[in-house]
């Protein structure tokens, strides 16, 4: 089956971004396709690269990128609530004239369409919010 | 070009977004509305649920001066321009706050909760803000 | 079609629990997750909202959840389903779409 994740809430004050990790590992262990995980609200702040956990906790901004790394997940930043909270790609840092960027690897920029299509092409979508 | 879902005989899917919670003290009302834009670009069934302090969203009269942050609440006014026109709201959460369906600032249909259930069930993407 | 219900906030501090067992039809699968997850614990003051819905609605706890805030399986109300990640999984598989009250 074909599953879409929509995380709402950013990694570390919320549980949310743990527990769809959990939920996509699990679902890619029982031979599932995660399809695309869609950060949009306060779920964008999973994508930066600066997030600099202490050494004994979780990087979860590592494990996503891993995570899609491994198995082709495409994971994707909803612009317009990116732009909100200084969320930038080199485009985009380029198009608002900021002087660098911060998106980790293996995630990407792009509208809210994504979400929608998501929810067209997956058999699935669950959402991990506050 | 046209992308995938702008044509023709794409793959209609029935949408529903939720709406819980009241405007301003979050952003999820507004980044709500933000996706259900969107979406009419798409030619999908959507639908929008108001329950609980949601209905706020659609209450008249926001006047958002006083607190520094912009009033959205005209673009539920816009909704129908994209063809989104099926907007239910909780009878039962409309009582609890002492509302009515006069205090809202768009047509909407009022219906129950469980009525609502049924629809909600008939979903094929349901998601909650 | 039979709806998964996926409920994350506890019945102590918002009303989801209640929310979604408002608009929940019959029939449907309710899963408690992070910390939804001290609602199934026997003896809660909230425990007799879940006693009272066994009849409409399957009930289903996260084990890692409960786990992970020292609640023992063995004081979770009898008839709730203990499952771990992969039993969520299966639950969203099976069902045929899936609400997250948050």
């Amino acid at each position: 089956m074909k599953f879409g994740i929509l995380v709402t809430e950013g990694p570390y004050q919320h549980q949310a971004s743990d527990s769809a990790l959990q939920f996509c590992r699990a679902a890619l262990e029982k031979g599932h396709e995660v399809m695309r995980v869609f950060f949009y609200n306060d779920g964008v702040n999973n994508s930066t690269r600066y997030t600099t956990p202490p050494q004994d906790d979780r990087n979860i901004v590592n494990s996503w990128s891993e995570l899609a790394e491994k198995h082709g997940i495409d994971l994707v930043v909803c612009v317009a609530a990116a732009q909100r909270r200084g969320i930038v790609d080199e485009g985009e840092a380029q198009r608002n004239g900021k002087d660098g960027n911060n998106i980790a690897e293996g995630f990407r920029i792009s509208g809210l369409g994504q979400l929608v299509e998501a929810g067209i092409q997956c058999d699935r979508i669950v959402t991990f919010g506050d | 070009m046209a992308e995938p879902w702008e044509e023709d005989e794409g793959p209609v899917k029935k949408f529903m977004f939720v709406n819980r919670k009241a405007p301003y003290g979050t952003i999820y009302a507004l980044e709500s509305l933000e996706v259900v834009l969107i979406s009419a670009a798409f030619d999908q069934d959507v639908s929008l649920v108001f329950v609980d302090d949601g209905v706020y969203q659609l209450k008249k009269g926001q006047t958002t001066d006083g607190i520094g942050m912009k009033n959205f609440s005209p673009t539920y006014r816009a909704l129908e321009g994209y063809d989104i026109e099926k907007l239910y709201v909780s009878k039962e959460s409309l009582e609890e706050r002492g509302l009515s369906e006069d205090d809202l600032l768009v047509d909407v249909q009022v219906m129950s909760k469980s009525e609502i259930a049924d629809l909600m069930d008939d979903q094929d993407v349901v998601l909650s803000f | 079609m039979t709806m998964l219900h996926t409920v994350n906030k506890s019945p102590f501090e918002r009303n989801a629990l209640d929310s979604c067992m408002s608009m929940a039809n019959k029939g449907s699968k309710i899963l408690l997750i992070e910390d939804a997850v001290v609602g199934a614990v026997d003896k809660n003051t909230h425990a007799e909202k879940i006693k009272g819905a066994m009849s409409d609605y399957t009930f289903y706890v996260l084990g890692p959840d409960l786990q992970a805030r020292g609640i023992d399986e063995g004081n979770v109300i009898d008839g709730v389903n203990v499952v771990d990640y992969a039993g969520y999984v299966d639950l969203v598989a099976e069902t045929d779409n899936v609400q997250s009250w948050l």
